[in-house]
């Protein structure tokens, strides 16, 4: 809480929009499911590890996908995965979001031609909110694909009804 | 089963067996692997390992090229954590099927490549091993340290992770001039992470506790299943491809291969085949120092076919990946394309030991067993 610690000593009111209020502590502790698939798994590992250093976004890796807010789809999924994924998917609760993560999860990638057990994009079974490409995508195309979704999240509305 | 419980008031208690699943999202299992359990309350009964789900059709690849260097970036993706090894091993395989001899200068940097190499697998082994024991620290230490070594590879080839580096016949790009003193700078720092390991997990009262007498493999099973690496060697077997097998320029460097000792429980426990791996990692730092201070000089491409075309026949091509022998055999017709291609992974016959030495210990335990066996998914599907 740097910028509100100790600033308001006798109780002041913020004035802020309820829209504004809850996307700005949905943005600011999306909860990353924890597993990985393939190579880019080990990027993604990286990406929360010691450099890079993913918890300042205050994503932090959680185990289960009932605690979950996003969902990293890192690396290559494959057909007899693509059931799993869909119900992982369905545990989390909402509003959930999805990044996918390299070329393999977009598209296919390398494996786009001849692979006949590789799915051709995990949008094929769950929505994506943000893509990020690379085989693998470097740990910083990664924290930029989630700086992506954070603005995407800051600009929802939960309050107004949708037309 | 066979243990009969009683209540207090004397009466018998019925238990039975009973199936869970381990995976695959789970955030020990090393990637998508599943785990099949029988348990007879926490006791694990039998482990049943269920593989395929990241199959990737690396062999209809290799197939469907249009010619022999086309594979290796698919090779780079079997075993995701050692890619420099892996290209390594396939061009072995493939040089010896085109009775090529590269320049010595290629082969010092090939070693210099794989021996980084297996000195970040190992990291990356020892890291989340720590993390599946309950200790996350050292893991932070070990990614840390790997940066520093992708560094190397990033000046070098332009890549973090998957290169397309070692070619058949040469490699893509020479050594540039700031590697050498930026190596140097690395073992020496290196040096002192290895102790910090070994101070913050390796000699920790409660690490050796989850980890010693855990998972024994005895030698003669370990021959028996056909493990390699420090699999093998943590069971107290001498057998390296680099000393037993030597290729390249292996024989012209000094070092040992380290076995398990049994320093703190049984010959072949989880804290010896961990313990190999650290102690690996000093013996790739000489490697690397030996090579760099020796290094020749000469072009680096001078062997690398225009057009590979070999004649008709079949090879098999091996070298000591971190995880063990890794090898490729290839069946060639005579044309541009390989005609087969069967990779033979250390990661999936390591793991086919995993219910042999996983029965009668906690389910908590079975999380260190598989975290000692250090499989990349991977390789274990391709």
């Amino acid at each position: 809480m740097g910028l509100l610690d100790k600033q308001f000593e006798d109780g002041n009111i913020v004035i802020t929009s309820l829209d504004n209020l809850l996307n700005w502590a949905r943005l600011s502790s999306l909860w990353q499911m924890q597993f990985g698939l393939a190579c880019c798994a080990i990027e993604m590992m990286a990406a929360s590890a010691s450099n890079f250093d993913m918890m300042r976004f205050g994503v932090i890796p959680r185990a289960t996908p009932r605690q979950c807010d996003v969902m990293i789809v890192s690396g290559t999924v494959t057909l007899k995965m693509a059931s799993r994924i869909k119900r992982l998917y369905d545990q989390m609760s909402e509003p959930r979001y999805v990044i996918s993560m390299g070329s393999c999860s977009n598209c296919g990638g390398p494996y786009w031609e001849h692979g006949y057990h590789v799915l051709k994009g995990v949008d094929r079974i769950i929505p994506v909110d943000v893509y990020v490409p690379g085989c693998p995508p470097r740990p910083e195309a990664l924290l930029e694909g989630l700086i992506k979704l954070q603005e995407k999240v800051r600009n929802y509305s939960s309050v107004k009804s949708v037309a | 089963m066979e243990t009969v419980l009683k209540t207090s008031h004397g009466r018998t208690l019925r238990t039975e067996e009973m199936v869970i699943n381990m995976g695959p999202q789970h955030p020990s299992t090393h990637g998508v692997l599943r785990l099949e359990l029988v348990v007879d309350g926490e006791i694990v009964i039998d482990v049943i390992p269920h593989i395929g789900y990241l199959h990737r059709c690396f062999e209809k690849h290799s197939e469907h090229m249009t010619n022999y260097q086309q594979v290796i970036p698919y090779v780079d993706r079997m075993d995701y954590v050692a890619a420099m090894n892996n290209e390594f091993s396939f061009a072995i395989a493939g040089e010896k099927l085109l009775k090529i001899q590269v320049p010595e200068r290629v082969e010092y940097i090939r070693v210099i490549m794989a021996e980084l190499q297996r000195i970040a697998s190992h990291l990356i082994a020892i890291g989340t091993f720590g993390i599946d024991i309950g200790a996350f620290t050292p893991f932070l230490f070990c990614f840390r340290d790997r940066e520093k070594i992708l560094d190397l590879f990033e000046m070098t080839c332009g890549a973090r992770l998957l290169y397309n580096y070692i070619w058949i016949g040469g490699l893509s790009h020479d050594l540039p001039p700031e590697f050498i003193p930026k190596a140097k700078e690395f073992i020496v720092d290196f040096r002192k992470t290895i102790k910090e390991i070994n101070d913050l997990l390796s000699y920790n009262h409660i690490f050796i506790k989850r980890t010693a007498n855990i998972g024994v493999l005895p030698a003669d099973v370990a021959i028996n299943f056909g493990c390699t690496g420090p699999m093998l060697r943590g069971s107290g077997v001498n057998w390296d491809l680099r000393k037993n097998d030597t290729y390249s320029v292996y024989n012209k460097f000094d070092f040992e291969v380290c076995v398990g000792k049994g320093e703190f429980g049984t010959v072949g426990d989880c804290w010896d085949r961990y313990m190999v791996r650290v102690n690996e990692m000093e013996q790739s730092l000489r490697i690397i120092e030996q090579a760099i201070s020796t290094l020749p000089e000469g072009s680096i491409s001078s062997a690398i076919p225009k057009r590979v075309r070999p004649n008709p026949g079949e090879v098999y091509g091996r070298a000591e990946s971190p995880r063990g022998e890794l090898g490729f055999y290839i069946v060639s017709d005579g044309t541009g394309t390989p005609y087969r291609i069967k990779a033979r992974s250390p990661a999936f016959v390591n793991l086919s030991v995993i219910s042999e030495i996983s029965r009668g210990y906690m389910i908590a335990d079975l999380v260190a067993i598989t975290g000692s066996i250090d499989i990349v998914l991977g390789e274990v599907d391709r």
